[in-house]
């Protein structure tokens, strides 16, 4: 009944639209179209500069009401010069924003038709183009040259003591694997996989898979100052690492391996503090569209110091332990006393 | 020129059917069919095309209003909503899966059944004959096709949307693996094959349209009417079909292949996946194979639904401004760069997708050039206006609103063609802002200008101002409204295509804003409907257009008959003797002076 009314009100406030629409188009025929037209376009020309001036309040308000929801400043060491690219762009991109659009309703306001106004004949201008071709191609050159200096840093090899961390996603989770205490990832291949007790498909027979920890509930510890290379893939469709508080995301796609490596400037507990917000938690968000689930694809980012690391790792059982019946014999890396700094300074390699 | 040729055509078709308005009482013989559905008048077929795509953005909006609820009322239910959905919105709540299919068929519909068929569909038929002075198009029957492939494919693509497990889902760009299984999606069974098949169509009827257009623009100009004589709305369209006709076949293969994949068991995209509890026989596919196909049209489609506007802007500012277009020349090779530029960026969509960071460095660059191009043709367009004598009809309105929206959109594009910003931006909110404001809402105004401005000549009756000045105020604050702090969400992290944000510690904190966008959505999608009921009351009870040049216009259209026939002119066809904007003083108190008005003795031409 509700939507009855609504729907029958809606097309009341049509029907009174249109019927004013009409009136006003009879109004100007009796009162003379030419000074109808006239003050309409005079009540134009005021409309449009009210609309800038109430646009740039907007904008202003509209700043004032969100700046604070807002991420806290980067939690990668690389992420800091995102955050300065994206202040320079944002001032370039901001002035051009604000002289063009004040020039745009400006003129259409200060150049409205009038009886007396003769327009000026005003075809081309090679000079005028000249200069307004090379300063946008000079600005864009500049930003040119920076995004690109740090694109290259970015997409670098990652440094050799990097920690090395598998990410994989599947619908509509992510699933985690650590190297174990040999900085090694075993092999794997999609068709071992098997949803009850081997859910990444890994290959038993390679010795570096027995120590290999699987996290499947999406959380992702890293160790701050550490630089970290995520080694992304997929079991099914595309996903992403999506990963806003460290300025990155990287796609998981099934069949390739993609990689992405940054180093953790703040631990949890600290972004805690700076944020004032006690539930705070680093995100994972998938960034790919990836199915129904897509919105519930959530994983979290634990950043520690190494000794809260070494003690969660500690605790972790390996994969292979937990999944096969002959594993007791072969010491799962829980049992075995972990060399602590797991898998420290050896140089890592993935498989 | 050629037109000799054509104008027998015609001509003899109105000796025989008595079709036009001119031959007085005789235009009855013509039957109902063949003169207003499969009709092979340009005029009538850029009409058909325009009916079409009104009703298609009718329905992509109203999705959008639906999933907008959802967006900014995730703990409320919506009975209404029931009524149009049925099952997929049990007890007024969306499920996530149609709302997936909502956003897919949202973006599927604008895109390419409403910006590209519906706009340049209609602009290109409706005005390149008229403006450049041909009696119809270079083939008037492949033309006749193209609109009716464009029929089929909208209702391979209509009915997609009542099958039982839902139209597509995967997204307007379909990325497989996604797109290619049953069992990654509910959306990728049937719905899916229909919107293949759908889309296959729509690239012939695109291709028949494209190479309709290029071949009249290049060999029907009447007498005089040098390519530098041409109006920017047919330079525009020009390129326009030349980007259709060079992309649109890769798409067209992408979409096969996808085909392929999905029924005969081959592995273009696929491998190594394990879905529904068992591993695929699929290996040595590459999903990014893919996305480098529909993005080497997708991206050329951005241009695709730009172009016209922009011709079709600068027109209309340089028409009711009393001035001639600055920078003519300056206009027509930045039309060009951005063409040529348009077939080298396709990659800026996926620098996260793993590529080789040297290419996308490539591809950083040749993005960014297009800021050029693109800062060229703004300050031309406010030098247009600059002096001038401005007139504020509702056209002249879109056109400036254009620009503005062209000048917020076109900035934020600088963010994301930067690799280095992009792999923080990428997919979120700001992306959704970005290409809204660009190529939704600026190409949305390029579009409501030209109608607004030619439906004197589509219709011979105007369209009522009243409620085209509501229209525009409401849509153009709306649309800042909605999509400006969009921008922050996206700067936030906030990830589009999400069903539902409470959850997330990161990006709940943008519960109200959603609320209030989707408010302000309603109530646009509302002022959009005021636009339809004044398009079709206008049609049969508009104010008539009693002068044969309203505008003051000095391009061709207006030379002829208020209401054209087939064949548009009575008699000869009239010579060309100067360039489209001569708006200088004809010395009998006129501000301009016609395309057909032989140079005055010692007048040098543009």
């Amino acid at each position: 009944m509700s939507g009855f009314i609504t729907i029958a009100l809606i097309i009341l406030v049509f029907i009174i639209i249109y019927q004013i629409g009409k009136a006003s188009e009879y109004a100007g025929v009796i009162r003379g179209e030419e000074k109808v037209k006239a003050q309409t376009n005079r009540t134009i020309g005021w409309l449009l500069l009210a609309f800038f001036i109430l646009g740039l309040y907007g904008i202003w308000v509209c700043h004032q009401l969100l700046k604070d929801k807002m991420l806290p400043e980067s939690a990668s060491v690389e992420g800091v010069n995102y955050d300065s690219m994206f202040s320079a762009t944002m001032w370039v991109t901001g002035i051009v924003f604000f002289a063009t659009q004040a020039l745009l309703f400006w003129f259409a306001f200060r150049y409205q038709s009038t009886e007396k106004r003769k327009p000026y004949f005003l075809a081309h201008n090679n000079k005028l183009e000249l200069i307004w071709t090379t300063i946008p191609a000079i600005a864009m050159a500049a930003l040119v040259a920076v995004g690109l200096r740090n694109w290259m840093n970015i997409t670098s090899e990652a440094p050799k003591n990097s920690q090395v961390v598998e990410i994989v996603g599947k619908q509509f989770n992510w699933l985690i694997r650590y190297p174990g205490k040999d900085g090694v990832l075993g092999k794997r291949d999609f068709r071992n996989i098997d949803d009850a007790n081997n859910i990444l498909g890994l290959d038993w027979k390679d010795k570096d898979n027995q120590d290999d920890i699987i996290v499947q509930n999406g959380e992702l510890h890293l160790i701050i100052g550490r630089p970290v290379k995520l080694i992304i893939g997929s079991r099914d469709v595309i996903h992403d690492v999506g990963l806003a508080h460290f300025r990155f995301k990287m796609d998981a796609v099934p069949g390739i391996v993609t990689t992405l490596w940054f180093t953790p400037k703040y631990t949890s507990e600290q972004m805690k503090k700076m944020t004032g917000n006690p539930d705070f938690v680093y995100e994972i968000s998938c960034d790919q569209m990836c199915g129904k689930g897509h919105y519930s694809m959530r994983g979290t980012v634990i950043v520690q110091t190494q000794a809260e690391y070494d003690t969660w790792m500690a605790s972790q059982p390996s994969y292979y332990s937990g999944n096969n019946p002959d594993a007791k014999t072969t010491a799962p890396a829980a049992d075995a006393k972990p060399q602590q700094k797991t898998d420290s300074v050896k140089a890592i390699t993935m498989k | 020129m050629s037109n000799e040729i054509i104008i027998q055509g015609p001509n003899v078709a109105h000796t025989i059917e008595g079709a036009t308005e001119h031959h007085g009482h005789e235009h009855h013989e013509q039957h109902f069919i063949w003169k207003y559905i499969f009709s092979q008048d340009h005029k009538v077929i850029g009409k058909q095309f325009l009916v079409t795509g009104i009703i298609w953005a009718i329905i992509g909006a109203l999705f959008s209003v639906f999933f907008r609820l959802q967006l900014g009322f995730p703990d409320s239910t919506f009975p209404i909503m029931e009524k149009f959905l049925g099952e997929w919105a049990k007890g007024g709540k969306l499920s996530p899966e149609f709302y997936y299919a909502l956003i897919t068929m949202h973006g599927t519909i604008l895109v390419f059944f409403v910006l590209t068929a519906g706009l340049s569909g209609t602009f290109a038929n409706i005005l390149i004959p008229l403006q450049i002075g041909a009696r119809d198009m270079a083939s008037p029957f492949m033309n006749m096709l193209s609109y009716w492939f464009f029929f089929l494919a909208s209702v391979f693509m209509f009915i997609s949307l009542f099958v039982e497990t839902g139209p597509a889902s995967g997204g307007w760009t379909t990325y497989p693996p996604l797109s290619a299984l049953k069992e990654a999606s509910i959306g990728s069974g049937v719905g899916m094959d229909l919107w293949l098949i759908g889309m296959a169509l729509f690239v012939i009827s695109s291709l028949l349209g494209g190479l309709n257009y290029i071949t009249t623009i290049l060999n029907m100009r009447t007498k005089g009417m040098t390519m530098t004589r041409l109006p920017l709305t047919i330079w525009a369209l020009f390129f326009t079909a030349v980007l259709g006709v060079l992309s649109f076949p890769v798409l067209f293969s992408g979409v096969v292949l996808l085909i392929f994949d999905r029924n005969f068991g081959t592995s273009f995209y696929l491998s190594e996946i394990f879905i529904g509890g068992k591993a695929l026989p699929h290996i040595g596919g590459s999903a990014i194979l893919y996305q480098h196909l529909f993005w080497f049209l997708g991206h050329p489609e951005v241009y695709i639904i730009m172009l016209p506007g922009m011709g079709m802007a600068s027109e209309i500012l340089s028409n009711n401004s009393r001035k001639p277009i600055f920078g003519y020349f300056a206009m027509v090779i930045s039309l060009i760069g951005i063409t040529v530029l348009a077939f080298l960026v396709w990659a800026h969509h996926m620098f996260v997708t793993g590529m080789s960071p040297f290419l996308g460095s490539i591809f950083v660059l040749l993005t960014l050039l297009i800021a050029v191009p693109s800062a060229v043709k703004v300050f031309n367009w406010l030098t247009t206006i600059w002096r001038g004598n401005i007139r504020f009809s509702v056209g002249m309105l879109f056109a400036l609103g254009f620009v503005s929206m062209f000048i917020s959109g076109g900035l934020t594009g600088i963010f994301l063609g930067n690799s280095a910003l992009d792999i923080h931006l990428h997919d979120t909110y700001f992306v959704v802002a970005h290409f809204h404001i660009v190529m939704g809402v600026s190409a949305f105004f390029g579009m409501f200008a030209g109608v607004y401005h030619w439906f004197p000549k589509m219709f011979g009756r105007f369209m009522n101002n009243t409620l085209g000045y509501i229209h525009f105020f409401v849509t153009f604050a709306g649309a800042y409204l909605i999509f400006w702090p969009m921008h922050y969400e996206g700067i936030a992290g906030m990830p589009r295509r999400y069903y539902d944000y409470s959850a997330w510690e990161s990006f709940k904190q943008f519960q109200n804003l959603n609320a209030f966008i989707s408010i302000v959505a309603i109530v646009v999608f509302f002022a959009q409907l005021l636009f339809v009921l004044n398009f079709f009351t206008s049609i049969w009870r508009g104010r008539k257009v009693t002068v044969q040049n309203p505008w003051g216009s000095p391009t061709l259209e207006w030379t002829t008959p208020i209401r054209p026939g087939h064949g548009n002119w009575v008699g000869e066809i009239p010579e060309v003797h100067r360039w489209a904007y001569d708006y200088k003083d004809d010395g009998n108190g006129n501000d301009f002076i016609p395309q057909t008005t032989p140079l005055r003795p010692g007048e040098e031409a543009h």
